[in-house]
């Protein structure tokens, strides 16, 4: 396999605030040294880490830095990060809208993206001719288009409205046009931003099963940025994490989610309610990572303020995408009693949840502490963990339901 | 030239490695990619084609407004300055004389003002995807060649009535045929003026304002609504106010179409044609140059 695209440490900067009159003299400062003294930039040294939450004491900002990596031929690459890490300003330099401040991009082959599908299109033309337009800007010969049309309208489902200018078209419709063009693009790497999160369920799987093609059967090489763990872990085979302009992490997709998230839960104020009778000092997992069937082992320390005579403790299993899966209470355990809890003494309980059968994905836990009548604390989404299915428990091929929470170990027999 | 052999064995090695695309920042000054732009010639006529459908789309009149606006240019012209000012038009029939002026004019006149909007009208798609963006000025001098010929097809049918009429001494004599050349200079013309606006603008949106008037002003400054030979032997600071007309570089290309086409006035000499010509050369290099600076980065200062 060769290299599709290389990054050599690619930076771009930013300046921050309005362009305002002081702009002019600025760009004559620049010009006067890069171009009369021969200098260096004088705007390229100062300039900070790009971190959108404190305050900069300058208006210049790195929105990416030292970016290097390289990209092999067929592989789907998801970039991830938080708002503001420099994702779609990757994109958007590989993409060719806007330049590098310094560093540079090699590529093999057509680029094409898919920023933001649908652009260019001019509400007044009717599908037809957005079709040939988008196209066109996509960098299609005519001919090139004219030979795919029919795939195209196919593809989009909107072939009775075709002559219909796009002003009459419904937002969903826009998209699936906009996809259905893109996606016949046919180029060697394809850049992908967001453009799944509009269009229903069932488009969004064409979407998805088209992108597969791509990369599985056509061996292009895919950079897809989404904020949606799920279709990464789906699409993609590398992942890249980006964290205020730099690269955080590099590798196997599902490796580079799973520090993304851990990470996320890391640097996160969480949401906390109680009257702080007994508080959580402290908690943890005993492995973030888990097979399906594997057991669970939860590290809780209370400590309490007042002396309480009883009270539960809950742990909620909620899905990535905030279904509530599972409950467990430290009642159902008949052998263990929360009871006679003095103050200002820490207890350090261990709860195990042996066989966690549900389907892999990633999962929080909430953490609640109370009685019937009180709440003494309640830590929303305060851990997180990660099922996977590697073969021991289970050993299913195709994809799980979208909406199933457990998996059954079932043994199968001829009678 | 050392350093010009070293990038081209750069540019050989990296063909060698197969690289197709090679993205860094761009510092030198005229690296303008012309093949591209006629890979790209598809997305042009394409713009063509929608500009010209856009502008009358859910009108009455449709392209009928093509050749209303330039008789109510042409009305107002005589009312106000043949009626009222009463300037002389060379002795050739007043809506005649002003139609072939305005025609000319507007043809620049609406490609200046549309290229000079590049950046502005299509952050949106450049913002997204890359084409080159010479592209759309392009397109847009292109597109605005069908109006002018429906107003030029005007302007020819009102001659032909009134020579047939026999109202007129005006006649076309063999500097008609510098026609396309003229129109080619013009569009040259436009179009340099036109992005060196359009990249400036990214930045300084003043100008966007300014241009709008200077448009106006320019149009006074140019032989259109009065022959160049009204000036005469005037003379401003002991040169000729020709002379400063003719600094103008509309302004040869005007009068030649005038005196080529009706036979008025008089020639204003090659020279000056030339002068035009290597005038739309430099503007044109110059607005190439900035332009080609701009698009790369202006996606961060629009």
């Amino acid at each position: 396999m060769s290299t599709a695209i290389e990054f050599n440490h690619v930076s771009k900067q930013y300046r921050l605030g309005l362009v305002s009159t002081r702009t002019l003299g600025a760009d004559l400062n620049r010009w006067w040294t890069m171009n009369i003294r021969g200098k260096e930039d004088p705007y390229l040294k100062i300039g900070s880490v790009n971190d959108r939450s404190t305050k900069a004491d300058n208006d210049f900002v790195w929105a990416l830095r030292d970016i290097d990596f390289k990209v092999e031929q067929g592989d789907v690459v998801g970039i991830i990060g938080k708002n503001g890490a420099g994702k779609s300003t990757l994109l958007k330099l590989l993409s060719k809208v806007t330049g590098p401040t310094t560093g540079s991009i090699k590529a093999r082959g057509r680029i094409g993206s898919l920023l933001e599908v649908g652009t260019g299109f001019h509400p007044e033309m009717t599908g037809r001719e957005n079709i040939f337009m988008n196209g066109a800007i996509l960098g299609m010969t005519k001919q090139e288009i004219a030979a795919k049309l029919d795939e195209i309208i196919d593809f989009s489902g909107c072939e009775r409205y075709l002559d219909t200018p796009v002003k009459r078209y419904s937002s969903g419709m826009t998209v699936r046009l906009g996809f259905a063009v893109a996606a016949f693009l046919e180029p060697e790497i394809l850049v992908v931003d967001e453009v799944l999160a509009v269009g229903d369920a069932e488009f969004q799987k064409k979407a998805i099963g088209k992108m597969r093609n791509i990369s599985e059967g056509e061996g292009r090489t895919v950079l897809f940025v989404s904020h949606n763990m799920a279709s990464i872990e789906k699409l993609c085979n590398h992942g890249v994490m980006l964290e205020n302009g730099m690269i955080k992490k590099t590798g196997n997709v599902h490796d580079v989610v799973e520090y993304y998230l851990q990470d996320q839960i890391k640097n996160k104020n969480f949401l906390r309610e109680g009257n702080g009778f007994i508080r959580f000092e402290d908690y943890w997992l005993e492995r973030n990572v888990i097979e399906i069937g594997d057991n669970l082992e939860v590290h809780i320390s209370i400590r309490a303020n007042e002396y309480v005579d009883s009270c539960m403790l809950h742990i909620n299993i909620y899905s990535s995408n905030g279904q509530y899966v599972a409950q467990s209470i430290s009642d159902d355990d008949t052998t263990f009693e929360l009871k006679k809890i003095e103050s200002n003494k820490e207890y350090k309980i261990k709860c195990l949840l042996p066989y966690l059968n549900v389907i892999p994905g990633h999962y929080l836990i909430n953490l609640w502490i109370g009685t019937a009548y009180e709440w003494f604390d309640w830590i929303k989404e305060c851990m997180r963990f990660s099922v996977r299915q590697e073969g021991k428990f289970i050993n299913r091929l195709t994809p799980y339901p979208s909406d199933a929470k457990i998996v059954l170990q079932s043994h199968w027999t001829y009678e | 030239m050392k350093k010009n052999k070293a990038e081209i064995d750069t540019f050989l090695n990296l063909e060698e490695q197969g690289w197709t695309t090679v993205i860094k920042p761009k510092n030198k000054l005229f690296e303008v990619d012309f093949k591209e732009i006629w890979r790209y010639r598809d997305l042009i006529s394409l713009f063509i084609k929608r500009n010209i459908i856009v502008q009358y789309k859910q009108t009455i009149l449709g392209p009928a407004w093509y050749v209303v606006q330039p008789a109510l240019t042409v009305i107002m012209y005589m009312i106000v300055f043949g009626g009222i000012a009463g300037i002389p038009t060379d002795g050739v029939p007043r809506p005649l004389f002003y139609l072939a002026g305005t025609c000319m004019w507007q043809y620049f006149a609406d490609c200046l003002n549309k290229t000079s909007n590049t950046f502005v009208d299509n952050a949106g798609i450049f913002g997204k995807v890359y084409f080159p963006r010479l592209v759309v000025p392009i397109s847009n001098v292109l597109s605005n060649l069908l109006r002018f010929g429906i107003q030029f097809g005007f302007f020819v049918l009102i001659y032909i009535i009134y020579v047939l009429v026999g109202q007129t001494t005006a006649h076309l004599n063999w500097y008609a045929l510098l026609f396309p050349v003229l129109l080619l200079l013009l569009a040259g013309l436009a179009l340099g003026f036109g992005i060196i606006f359009s990249s400036l603008t990214t930045k300084y949106r003043d100008l966007q304002v300014l241009l709008s008037f200077l448009v106006q002003l320019w149009m006074y400054a140019t032989p259109i609504v009065y022959p160049l030979s009204q000036t005469g032997s005037m003379k401003f600071l002991g040169v000729p106010v020709h002379t400063f007309m003719c600094l103008n570089p509309v302004t040869p290309l005007i009068e030649t179409f005038k005196y080529g086409t009706m036979s008025c006035g008089a020639f204003v000499g090659w020279r000056w044609l030339i002068y035009s010509f290597i005038f739309m050369l430099l503007v044109l290099g110059i607005g190439i140059l900035i332009f080609n600076k701009v698009q790369k980065s202006f996606m961060d200062t629009v």
